[in-house]
């Protein structure tokens, strides 16, 4: 009992009444995720393009897509992005520094440190659907989760930012006022608190700044 | 990356391992903490409803992987019209027809007749010439749905003049899905974009020879039902059957769990001849999967592999 009392104590002191302890920024995320659905395709090369080659979290990407195989987005990302763009396999390992891209006609869902898809139905008439991608991240990485929902002119994304909060993630949404399509961003902000509504241009390097490396075992 | 290994044990606590464990919990304004122990009693309700169908029926998802579970366990609910785990749990372990409906919601029922031509194109050309070398060929379609990719194969098969010889073991585990596949009878609207598909996957005749259409439905023949047998089989619980030349199973091992997944792989191993292939869905891969090194990609990128030892 004793001896548990005292292994308490120090905790309590450093951070129960002040709070010195919080002043240094936390950089502990391991994974961004990102929604995007119209005009996602220009906001994500903007994004991308500003993100370092040593960018230490995993980033899972759903841009709302038709669904046959054969488009050029992943092609489109990898060409302005430092970090390898990958459109994964079922079960793929995350691995920090890696772009997720979900396939033309799957969810993407993520498990705790891997990838996986789904063929179920369309969620919000989009498969792949953003609040899919965000929900089972949310579930699965709680508060080591950063959740950035971009342009879009549909509600997919407003309940997956939602979850992302409810969890303690970070939640980022693009500016409706600046962006592309407003409808997307919009929705979110009125279903939820968001922690940071910036224009597209803040928010690559808000990111870099947020998800450093060091942070923890 | 901090993380904790993929996957625990089924029916152990679901999310608990997975919070960050460097993270100090602080309680925090906005009530998440609150949230998230109402989550972690969904989360021990969840568990609660498995171990109950499990040991009341026998159909065991505790090996499903969590992530889409829960969402169509979500769906379960709103099908049930039942707000709580509980009360789901209540209805499935009294009556079976509400637990048929459970399995209904938490089967992936998304298919189509000639999904992902590109396979059947492949089959055709590269599969097809070796079934031919066998005398007679046995198929299994594992996770077969509602069947529409069955009768694609039939067509195929019929088409290189090797259906007379083959049979195609069609299983799955909802009852309901194949009473539906064994009728064969599919919605007329459909029917334009299966015959697109079929066109993309090679075919090479009038794709409405094979059906008879009435004012909503289109019926397929019964010359090609013929070779056809349906029945339930569950992965999770049942063994092997028989000894196939080709085994399909597409996007049904993406729901499972490493543990099942494994159990399944070994299912499929024993049950191919040497040089018999293994259909994966296009996004599935062999890599991943402990059974790796038996199998040679047939083509990778299409999920299409060959037992080789």
């Amino acid at each position: 009992m004793s001896a548990q009392a005292r292994l308490e104590a120090p905790a309590v002191e450093g951070g129960a009444p002040t709070t010195p302890a919080r002043q240094r920024p936390r950089a502990d995320y391991d994974l961004v995720v990102i929604g995007a659905s119209l005009g996602g395709v220009a906001a994500l090369r903007h994004l991308l393009a500003q993100l370092p080659a040593e960018f230490p979290a995993a980033l899972a990407i759903v841009q709302h897509r038709r669904p046959d195989a054969d488009s050029p987005l992943q092609q489109l990302l990898g060409a302005v992005s430092l970090l390898p763009v990958r459109e994964p396999r079922d079960r793929e390992r995350l691995e920090p520094g890696v772009v997720y891209l979900a396939p033309a006609g799957y969810h993407l869902l993520v498990e705790a440190g891997w990838l996986s898809l789904s063929v179920e139905g369309p969620v919000s008439w989009a498969r792949p659907s953003i609040d899919v991608l965000f929900e089972s991240a949310a579930d699965a990485y709680r508060r080591r989760l950063v959740a950035v929902l971009l342009t879009g002119s549909s509600e997919d994304g407003a309940a997956g930012v939602a979850a992302v909060a409810r969890r303690g993630g970070l939640t980022v949404v693009e500016d409706p006022a600046s962006a592309h399509s407003p409808v997307s961003p919009a929705a979110a902000l009125a279903r939820t608190k968001v922690r940071h509504v910036l224009p597209l241009q803040e928010i690559g390097g808000l990111l870099s700044g947020m998800v450093k490396i060091g942070a923890g075992p | 990356m901090s993380r904790t290994d993929a996957l625990r044990p089924a029916g152990a606590p679901r999310e608990r391992d997975v919070t960050a464990v460097n993270v100090p919990v602080v309680a925090n304004a906005d009530g998440s903490e609150a949230v998230n122990a109402a989550d972690d009693v969904e989360e021990l309700e969840l568990d609660l409803l498995l171990t109950g169908i499990a040991r009341r029926w026998g159909y065991d998802f505790r090996g499903y992987s969590p992530a889409s579970l829960r969402r169509r366990v979500r769906r379960a609910m709103h099908v049930e019209g039942v707000r709580s785990l509980s009360a789901l749990q209540e209805r499935v372990l009294h009556r079976p027809e509400a637990l048929q409906r459970f399995i209904s919601a938490l089967s992936v029922n998304v298919t189509g007749m000639f999904r992902d031509p590109q396979v059947y194109r492949t089959l055709r050309r590269q599969v097809l010439p070796m079934l031919r070398t066998y005398p007679f060929v046995r198929i299994w379609h594992a996770g077969c749905s509602t069947g529409e990719e069955v009768y694609s194969m039939a067509i195929l098969l019929h088409e290189e003049g090797l259906l007379e010889r083959c049979r195609i073991y069609a299983t799955d585990i909802s009852d309901d899905l194949l009473q539906r596949a064994r009728r064969g009878v599919f919605p007329l609207r459909d029917m334009q974009e299966h015959t697109a598909a079929y066109h993309r996957a090679g075919g090479k005749g009038d794709f409405s020879t094979y059906y008879i259409a009435d004012h909503q439905s289109a019926i397929l023949r019964d010359e090609l039902r013929r070779h056809l047998v349906f029945s339930q089989h569950n992965l999770v619980s049942d063994s092997s059957f028989n000894e196939f030349q080709l085994i399909l199973c597409r996007n049904v091992l993406i729901y499972f769990s490493e543990a099942l997944r494994e159990r399944v792989h070994r299912l499929f191993y024993d049950s191919l001849v040497n040089f018999g292939i293994l259909a994966l869905g296009i996004r599935e891969s062999m890599r991943f999967t402990p059974y790796a090194d038996r199998y040679e990609a047939l083509v990778e990128s299409l999920g299409l592999y060959r037992r080789v030892r």
